[in-house]
């Protein structure tokens, strides 16, 4: 149960806290133009979309208000920066853009002005000023093999893995953004020539996952928030990835579910089938194995998301997806399945659907069977 | 004695770079290092998977130019297999491709390179009134400024000016402020950061206007082999009018903002000789882009230019593209032509030695091993000749093949600048460039769309039917231009799986380390000759690189080697790898 008044205790103490020497955001969105009522409800708004009692709204708010006392170090690994462009289109744009430049961003390699010397004194000073107050976001795998030498970062030519740990050690908390730092991402691929790991199998400490090839820049912000609110990581699935947004498959709320569950399937891109917006599945969408709010919340101010564009699910938000929900464009079954539990399950429906498509109401019985990751 | 900058991490790009400068004397670079220090082997990842799979891996090498290594997974695929898409996709490709450029193109002016040439502190003492007129000196004729009525500037000068106040700049900390060969006037820095500011907004509605055909942005997935899959969008005017009205916004703001404060840099920064200063590197290569109809491109030439030399144009030759790794993290070779490429990581790392600080002392660092090898990044050359590729690529090329519509931007620009045409090929030239390609996609790009109209009125098909024999053995291709210029992913297809991949990367030309025949390439080579005002504060190196716009993920993917087939898969989707 969350318990509000441990909400305000956390948000009292977070204001007892010397600032960071800016405004509060409150005040920034009052410059501009943004009245206290439009501060509110997008309050409101977040409330909702963490999964929070209405209630929570005025708590959030405050939250938000305080949140200039917290200092961000993003560090970039094994990456393709795909992450921080995510970001940059964020969901309720203006107040979120906001909401991101006022959390203090001491380093971030695509953003800063400085490079360099002069780049290196901004992340030194960072993690000895905020020593054990920043908020630690990284981008990207961590290469490991042969010490890590497949990544190096400074004039010392400091590997990403050491680099990775030493920033790590002093953060008040830690959160992968995106499938790479989440779980290894596209360099842990098999035959994973630079054995890319998630970070959090090479740190001892407890890390956030927000996994997506990107992930929604709402998923994002939303768990600093979190962090803000509770001074600890959100409740998470056995992947550590947030509730909020990762606690119902993409299949769940699909707008083409009543084909699925009328069997009707695109059998062909380009088909009469795919023009009137039948199911994906046989077309290898991984939603019923897959755990985000894509369909939920769409992409790009809701402008679509890839099932609305004709094209099926990869599972980019699930460990390992790319070995696992490959081939892309198949339906799992065509696979052989090893282990034996939701394997064996997927397997089986897979078969089911594709040799009897008239039984495919009781093929969604199956999919839905397989229960969400344990707590 | 030698004084050698290390600039590690080069930031405000995608990826991982390093940049050494060697310095005589007088701080007049003797010579120059560019080192990619990342490598993550999505080649050798691509090998036996299932060919249809390779697009959505070849997009995950950049996030940044997301759209670009998709397309090409996808059409090196159809090349090899034979296919020819509908035209109905092909210009829907080409609508995304636009998209992409304009966010790519403003997002890198502003957002990444616009730091090196706006002094943001300096705009807190503008006059927001005579920047609002002066505002109006540099847009392209018919136009009117944008986002700096003096009511606009003065709320942007106050919300930086508290900003300031407080002490603390965040991500603006320790920047080149003040630095002497930072150039525009208070009110010019006024002008170029409301834009700053604007672009964040107007670079949103370039990834939306992908997101329409494309499903989301970044990493789109709509496009499959034979076609594109976004037939319902298609067949829904409002979402074509959607298109249409963003497409028109981000062309409106081309020429109101992007090429007002290009013209406003060419005259503010003309006669800073480190931005003026000629490239040493005299050959471009480019390729045509941007289909617009059945047989029509916007930029049609594909081919090079030599020496500078804007009055002759050669048509390419694909196969004398090469590669070479005798300065590359890889086992030696020599040179291989990309159908073939053969690379096995080796890692040698840097060696002690010293660098300028950035307080200007000199202390212990670790360097390249200038004999020996230091990037993980290749050298592609054609002929055996280095090649810079890029938008200043594309336009020189066309311009020098004739082609009607960059002929008409470029000539009006150099008059409204005043700048010879040898001005092109100088940093400031580069910057340039850029700003005019997304011109000529912002006058001429609708042309696409209303061409896609025509044809949807007779033609629904979308994606073209094949297979895949598997006793079969494919080979294909894809050459293009990205963002950062040409790009080309080359491919073998054997059992119904993937034999081989290969991407050649624009940044690859331009970033890559001296040959085995002792050539640099344009990075390392363009720098040799400038003077640094402050070695520990090497802006004039760091605005020269990025006027490349480097994007070293794109660069440092290579990799062939023989591995192992993709027999097995690992199937656990929901108790996979996390160890709980």
């Amino acid at each position: 149960m969350l318990d509000i008044n441990k909400v305000k205790e956390r948000i009292e103490s977070l204001k007892k806290l010397p600032s960071l020497g800016r405004k509060s955001v409150k005040e920034i969105l009052e410059e501009n133009g943004f009245s206290r009522r439009d501060f509110l409800k997008w309050s409101g708004a977040l409330a909702v979309s963490l999964g929070l009692p209405a209630t929570f709204a005025p708590v959030v708010a405050d939250a938000a208000e305080v949140s200039n006392r917290l200092p961000v170090v993003w560090l970039h690994l094994a990456e393709c920066t795909g992450c921080s462009e995510s970001l940059l289109r964020t969901d309720t744009p203006t107040i979120d853009d906001l909401i991101f430049n006022y959390i203090s961003l001491e380093y971030h390699d695509t953003i800063m002005a400085a490079a360099g010397w002069q780049a290196e004194e901004n992340f030194e000073e960072a993690l000895k000023k905020f020593k054990g107050r920043y908020v630690l976001c990284v981008e990207g795998g961590v290469p490991t093999k042969d010490g890590g030498d497949f990544l190096t970062i400074g004039p010392d030519a400091e590997t990403g893995l050491s680099k990775l740990k030493r920033t790590a050690k002093d953060a008040a908390a830690i959160i992968a953004v995106g499938t790479c730092s989440s779980f290894g991402g596209i360099q842990a691929a098999y035959p994973n020539p630079t054995g890319a790991k998630g970070i959090h199998k090479v740190l001892n400490k407890q890390v956030i996952n927000v996994p997506g090839c990107p992930p929604s820049a709402k998923n994002i912000v939303g768990t600093i928030v979190y962090v803000i609110l509770f001074g600890q990581l959100p409740a998470v699935d056995n992947f550590n990835r947030p509730k909020f947004a990762y606690g119902m498959r993409i299949h769940d709320l699909c707008e083409r579910r009543g084909h699925f569950d009328a069997g009707e399937f695109v059998e062909e891109f380009g088909s009469q089938e795919a023009m009137d917006g039948f199911c994906l599945y046989k077309k290898g969408c991984k939603g019923p194995y897959t755990f985000n709010n894509c369909s939920r919340e769409r992409f790009n101010q809701h402008t679509s998301w890839p099932v609305q564009a004709g094209h099926g699910c990869i599972g980019c938000s699930e460990p390992d997806f790319w070995d696992s929900m490959a081939p892309y464009e198949e339906p799992l079954a065509n696979h052989k399945f090893e282990s034996i539990n939701a394997d064996a399950t997927a397997d089986k429906i897979g078969i089911t659907i594709l040799t009897l498509a008239g039984v495919a109401v009781a093929a969604h019985v199956a999919i839905s069977a397989i229960k969400p990751p344990k707590e | 004695m030698a004084k050698r900058v290390v600039i590690d991490p080069i930031t405000r790009i995608e990826g991982h770079l390093r940049v050494e400068v060697v310095l005589d004397e007088n701080n007049v670079i003797k010579d120059a290092y560019s080192s990619a220090t990342l490598w993550r082997g999505i080649e050798v990842i691509l090998k036996g998977r299932d060919p249809r799979d390779a697009g959505f891996m070849t997009q995950r090498i950049c996030g940044v130019c997301t759209f670009s290594h998709y397309r090409a997974g996808i059409i090196a695929v159809e090349d090899a297999l034979g296919i020819n898409p509908p035209l109905n996709a092909q210009l829907v490709r080409t609508l995304l491709n636009m998209a992409l450029f304009f966010h790519d193109h403003i997002v890198h002016f502003y957002q990444l390179h616009g730091l090196d040439w706006v002094d943001i502190i300096s705009a807190l003492s503008a006059d927001p009134k005579k920047a609002s007129e002066e505002a109006f000196k540099y847009v392209p004729k018919g136009y009117e400024p944008i986002a700096t009525g003096a009511d606009a500037l003065a709320e942007v000068q106050k919300r930086v000016k508290a900003f300031a106040a407080k002490g603390d700049l965040g991500p603006f900390k320790n920047g080149y402020w003040g630095h002497p060969t930072m150039k525009f006037t208070p009110e010019q820095n006024l002008i170029a950061l409301s834009h700053y500011l604007k672009t964040l907004e107007m670079q949103r509605i370039a990834a939306q206007a992908m997101a329409i055909f494309g499903g989301k942005n970044p990493h789109p997935q709509s496009l499959t082999v034979g076609g594109v899959t976004c037939i319902m969008d298609l067949q829904d005017p409002s979402r074509l009018a959607e298109y249409m009205t963003k497409f028109k916004e981000l062309a409106d703001y081309v020429n109101r903002a992007y090429y007002a404060d290009i013209v406003m840099a060419a005259n503010a920064y003309g006669n800073e000789p480190s931005v003026v200063q000629a490239n040493n590197l005299g050959n471009y290569l480019a390729y045509k882009e941007f289909q617009t109809g059945a047989d029509s491109w916007l930029f049609d030439a594909s081919g090079y230019i030599e020496n500078h030399d804007l009055s002759k144009f050669y048509g390419i030759d694909e196969s004398k593209i090469a590669e070479d790794v005798t300065h590359s993290w890889y086992k030696d070779t020599g040179f291989l032509k990309p159908y073939d490429g053969e690379t096995n990581p080796e890692y040698t790392g840097y060696v002690d030695g010293k660098s300028i600080n950035g307080e200007g002392k000199e202390v212990d660092a670790k360097v390249v091993n200038e004999k020996g090898k230091y990037s993980w990044i290749k050298s592609p050359r054609y002929n055996k000749e280095p090649m810079e590729v890029g938008p200043l690529a594309c336009i020189a090329v066309n311009y020098a093949k004739g082609n009607k519509k960059v002929k008409k931007v470029v000539d009006e620009f150099l008059t409204q600048t005043g700048l010879p045409a040898k001005e092109l090929f100088t940093t400031l030239g580069r910057t340039a460039a850029r700003m005019l390609q997304a011109k000529v996609i912002a006058d001429y790009g609708m042309e696409a769309f209303n061409n896609l109209i025509e044809n949807l009125k007779v033609d629904q098909t979308t994606v073209a039917p094949y297979e895949i024999d598997k006793n079969k053995e494919y080979k294909g291709r894809f050459i293009g231009e990205a963002p950062r210029g040409m790009l080309s992913h080359w491919c073998r297809i054997k059992n119904g799986v993937i034999e081989n991949w290969q991407a050649v990367v624009p940044s690859t030309w331009n970033a890559g380390p001296v040959d085995g025949n002792g050539k640099k390439g344009a990075y390392e080579v363009n720098l040799i000759g400038m003077k640094l005002a402050d070695p520990s504060k090497p802006l004039e190196v760091i605005r020269n690189i990025h006027s490349y716009d480097p994007c070293i993920a794109c660069a440092v993917h290579v990799m062939d080697v023989k591995g192992k087939k993709l027999g097995e898969f690992k199937v656990d989707p929901l108790y996979g790898s996390c160890g709980v």
